[in-house]
């Protein structure tokens, strides 16, 4: 009895695919930065397309770059638009972690990208909305920033919390970027 | 069994991740057990589309390679 439970276990576990134990993939975004934030599309874009069923979750740092290019300054008091001010929010305008060289870098990383025919974050985030991958700004970044749902560009999901960021994460693959 | 081309793609000089990606969207497009012929330059997208066939169950039905142009034939599971 126990040596056919065994042999069954190892029979469905030899046939069972490679992909079955994570069918989803959980990216926590913390970083706004280009170098960053070009890789979690890439993997996030990638995971849909594999059929996990793919969640970004947008906090801190890396909820600026959700900020709509042409809004220029985020906030409602002194503090956070000081804030604003000194980190441009928007895709667009997001820095390199390291030689950023006040914007040389990442103008010169994009103008690599193309010509090596690499998408840029903002053609990901456009494939990312196709393939269905769930972007999910986090609610109490909003509020320490001040950002409001009009800050943010259009196809995100309702702002969440802590918990179903968590939720989603039990039984996924889990990155931190 | 379909032996004829549903869809081709022709992702040549484009970098990771988009010959996967695109070629995911493809396949919303087709039928199972249509064909997908995808056209590709990367070199990387060789282990990628084996992996990617794995992972989603989809056929790897031919690949060849002619002057540096990969072409991958895939049955939609």
């Amino acid at each position: 009895m126990e040596m056919a439970a065994t042999a069954e276990a190892v029979r469905e576990a030899q046939e069972t695919p490679r992909h079955a134990p994570h069918k989803k993939l959980v990216i926590m975004a913390w970083s706004g930065d280009l170098d960053k934030i070009w890789p979690t599309l890439i993997l996030g874009t990638t995971g849909a397309a594999m059929g996990m069923e793919t969640t970004i979750f947008f906090t801190f740092w890396g909820l600026f770059p959700l900020v709509r290019d042409d809004v220029r300054i985020t906030g409602d008091n002194w503090m956070q638009k000081l804030l604003s001010t000194m980190d441009r929010p928007g895709l667009e305008h997001v820095k390199l972690g390291k030689m950023n060289f006040a914007g040389a870098g990442p103008a010169m990383m994009r103008k690599l990208a193309k010509e090596h025919h690499v998408a840029s974050p903002e053609e990901l985030v456009a494939l990312a909305k196709d393939l269905g991958v769930k972007l999910v700004p986090c609610q109490m970044t909003m509020d320490l920033l001040g950002l409001h749902a009009d800050d943010l560009i259009d196809g995100l999901e309702p702002p969440a919390g802590a918990t179903t960021a968590l939720v989603e994460a039990q039984d996924a693959i889990t990155l931190f970027v | 069994m379909s032996t004829t081309i549903a869809e081709t793609l022709d992702m040549k000089g484009f970098a990771c991740p988009l010959p996967i990606t695109k070629a995911a969207l493809a396949m919303h497009r087709i039928a199972p057990g249509e064909l997908l012929e995808v056209f590709a330059t990367d070199p990387g997208s060789v282990p990628d589309f084996d992996a990617w066939c794995s992972a989603t169950g989809n056929e790897l039905v031919d690949r060849s390679e002619d002057e540096g142009v990969f072409r991958f034939v895939i049955r939609k599971r």
